[in-house]
């Protein structure tokens, strides 16, 4: 997570830098947000539809897997959110990409395994 | 598909986008992530309305039920894959300078929303069965 060494300023120029007019950060920030949101309504739907069928082991085990995957996207989203909150931040990294779309078809998985 | 198995082995060695071209502006990199996150939302609005048309619609037939969600489902997952090969080659393309990659997955998707919607439409008024 070090702030400098593959944005395009050294550090000094880094800290110098006052904000951008843009508010790409700010903007960038809230698309993080808006899918954390939209991940937690899926993970909802998810869980209600483990427990659609009463409280049963497999139900229960399956509410706890669409909860683990809420939780890894939460934390992708998170450490992603913290880094942006840098007036220069970096480049996303490959895994946090990588980690939220493997979250998302994770509960695609999910879905088409309880589907009935 | 070339393209797409190139940048797949990109996916999984980072470090190699960074070899190529000069970096984009920051901001460049940032508006290509909010992309990529717009996307993300699609395939999980997508993974959510799966889930909705099967716990919503038990009044359906079971086959008809099971193959919407089941196609609404799969597209949510392709959308998301899609995603992140996209960021992947928009990030390359800004690298070195070339046009941003075209694609006619957005098209698509359209029709295939379409299509999901007026089959539930038509189901929903006639297949109101047993």
């Amino acid at each position: 997570m070090s702030g400098a060494d593959h944005s395009a300023g050294t550090p000094s120029e880094a800290s110098t830098h006052v904000r951008d007019p843009g508010l790409q950060p700010e903007r960038t920030l809230l698309a993080w947000r808006r899918t954390t949101l939209s991940c937690t309504v899926a993970a909802l739907l998810a869980g209600k539809q483990a427990l659609h069928g009463g409280a049963s082991t497999l139900g229960l085990t399956a509410a706890g897997l669409s909860l683990l995957l809420w939780l890894a996207f939460m934390t992708v989203a998170h450490r992603r959110m913290r880094a942006l909150a840098s007036p220069r931040p970096d480049l996303m990294r490959r895994t946090t990409a990588l980690g939220a779309v493997a979250c998302t078809v994770g509960l695609a998985v999910f879905a088409v395994a309880v589907v009935r | 598909m070339i393209g797409f198995v190139e940048s797949l082995r990109l996916w999984f060695a980072p470090g190699r986008v960074r070899e190529e071209g000069e970096t984009p502006d920051y901001r460049f990199s940032l508006a290509n992530e909010r992309t990529f996150l717009a996307w993300v939302r699609t395939a999980l609005a997508l993974v959510g309305g799966g889930f909705a048309v099967d716990q919503f619609l038990p009044d359906l037939r079971w086959g008809w039920r099971v193959t919407l969600a089941l196609a609404l489902l799969a597209v949510g997952a392709l959308c998301a894959l899609r995603a992140v090969n996209h960021w992947v080659r928009c990030e390359l393309a800004m690298r070195r300078g070339e046009d941003l990659p075209v694609s006619r997955f957005p098209a698509l998707l359209g029709l295939a929303v379409g299509v999901v919607a007026l089959a539930m439409v038509v189901i929903v008024l006639f297949g109101w069965a047993d």
